[in-house]
């Protein structure tokens, strides 16, 4: 009987965290479409141009059409490219783009049916390196392409984009370890749950949080860091032989890591869903729990589209840089300076305990 | 069957075919690749041992780091089946034997090793960050700052190593 129970529990904890799964990718994977068309809207509205504004009202109905594009056209797969990594490389970005979603909270628990369920699908004690992890997979979906595709312009756009990602990871982590000093925990939920307490950690950390921001870009390869799919010197970057929904799925796979990382630099920097200046505990004492915590998913999803907007809004704004520049910045500007970071963190943490 | 005895056995079985499809795999990408799938799994068993933090660094330098690495170099010689060297009978001969004879002291060294096995059931917890954090500051607190040392003599090499052959391009 005891056993029976136990399956019992263990089925619904699995059907409620595969349900959980399903919404997280399902959301990830609409936001991520209509960032392709908030992305047009605003570089119109940047340039005084209208947009898409054909296929449904405002145009609202274009994302969905240039899906449908995409999947109806030809399958090409090169004659000497290498065939199953040529299929295996768009498959691993995109799965590297979701996968980092499964640590961050999406929200406190929902009370449903007699049951807490947290909105976070793994709470796991090194939340962050997990984050760390996921991205340093996210290289090999670029450099498999770019390599079985059999194409000069398509290696030389798959090394760039690697090199660029591998160098910029460093200073990225660097700018974090001046967070998690003063955090002193790895897990996400923990982080969002002191800066409920103790103010949001942009106010001590304006520095880390530049430096983590510029290195998002960079991970992201959106301008000004988009050199590995520099139209004027690559032709095209590392999908240069891929067509239909390949193509599509490197593509989608650029957003959705846009969303992501969106949200984590929220969760780091901006408290997650904690909604600014209200009490949580006082107004799930008025409003019941459940309404607070969807205003708090609601505060999280607030905040990730005004970083979705800042990334389109610097990609309209900002030039691309040079290669060597690119490197420069990584290597000479921002490591030395989020070590620096480090160090001053490190001595007002040992001056304040004192 | 525990769950954890079936992902061990599961973990295991892929750790194995995969190492054996880096050495016998003829394109060294292909090599490369197979060999991630090595770590990944690896780095599987250590979350089962419940040494979270070990599991993680192994992916993230391992499997992400390095590899990309060894991608690289080989992604740009251009290795194939055809330009491959053959070794002699003899040097085949001394690799097997080398292989072999480690293989044996390993075994014999981890066979009657108990803690090795509480370890495999996830009862251990010096791998969780915190742990491991306190042992490498404090018990071996010189031995990692030798290390580290070493790590950064590396780093000055390559640089100096890096700088002397395009200084003589120039000149």
């Amino acid at each position: 009987m005891i056993t029976m129970d136990l399956l019992a529990i263990d089925l619904a904890y699995g059907l409620e965290k595969l349900l959980l799964i399903g919404g997280i990718i399902t959301v990830s994977l609409i936001v991520a479409m209509y960032t392709t068309y908030a992305e047009r809207k605003v570089a119109a509205w940047m340039q005084d141009r209208r947009g898409p504004n054909r296929a449904g009202p405002f145009g609202l109905l274009q994302p969905v059409a240039d899906g449908l594009k995409l999947f109806f056209k030809e399958e090409i797969i090169p004659l000497t490219s290498n065939k199953t990594l040529f299929v295996l490389g768009p498959a691993l970005a995109m799965v590297t783009a979701m996968l980092t979603s499964a640590v961050i909270p999406w929200g406190s628990s929902i009370h449903i049916f007699g049951r807490d369920v947290s909105l976070q699908i793994a709470d796991v004690n090194i939340g962050i390196l997990y984050v760390f992890g996921v991205v340093s997979m996210g290289v090999y979906g670029i450099m498999i392409g770019g390599w079985s595709s059999n194409n000069k312009f398509s290696l030389i756009a798959a090394v760039r984009g690697a090199s660029q990602i591998i160098s910029y990871e460093l200073a990225m982590g660097l700018s974090l370890i001046a967070l998690l000093m003063m955090t002193g925990s790895l897990s996400l939920k923990t982080i969002v749950q002191q800066q409920m307490e103790g103010g949001w950690n942009i106010i001590y950390q304006p520095l880390g949080f530049l430096i983590f921001l510029i290195c998002v870009f960079a991970e992201c390869n959106r301008t000004p860091f988009d050199l590995p799919e520099a139209e004027n010197e690559l032709n095209f970057g590392y999908h240069q032989e891929y067509s239909s929904m390949k193509l599509g799925l490197y593509l989608f796979s650029e957003y959705v890591n846009m969303f992501i990382s969106s949200a984590v630099v929220s969760t780091l920097f901006f408290g997650g869903y904690d909604i600014p200046f209200v009490d949580e505990a006082a107004l799930s004492l008025s409003l019941g729990a459940n309404t607070v915590a969807l205003l708090g998913f609601g505060a999280l999803f607030t905040k990730i589209l005004f970083f979705l907007f800042l990334f389109i809004w610097v990609r309209w704004t900002i030039p691309r840089f040079r290669y060597d520049q690119l490197m420069d910045l990584g290597w000479k500007k921002l490591i030395p300076l989020a070590l620096a970071n480090m160090l001053i963190t490190a001595l007002v943490i040992l001056w304040l305990n004192k | 069957m525990h769950i954890n005895e079936i992902l061990f056995w599961f973990l295991t079985a892929l750790a194995l075919f995969s190492a054996m499809m880096v050495v016998f795999s003829k394109n060294p990408v292909h090599s490369v690749l197979w060999l991630i799938m090595v770590f990944m799994a690896i780095t599987g068993h250590y979350i089962i041992m419940n040494a979270q933090f070990l599991a993680i660094v192994n992916m993230i330098v391992y499997a992400g780091a390095i590899m990309v690495l060894f991608l690289f170099v080989i992604m740009f010689m251009n290795l194939n089946a055809e330009s491959e060297p053959q070794k002699s009978k003899w040097m085949k001969f001394a690799a097997v034997l080398s292989g072999g004879s480690l293989m044996l002291i390993l075994i014999a060294a981890l066979k009657d090793n108990d803690g090795f096995i509480s370890s495999m059931r996830g009862e251990g917890s010096i791998g969780l960050i915190k742990n491991l954090g306190k042992v490498l500051f404090t018990d071996y607190v010189v031995p990692f700052e030798i290390s580290s040392i070493l790590f950064l003599s590396a780093m000055v090499g390559a640089v100096v190593l890096g700088k002397k052959e395009s200084s003589t391009i120039v000149s």
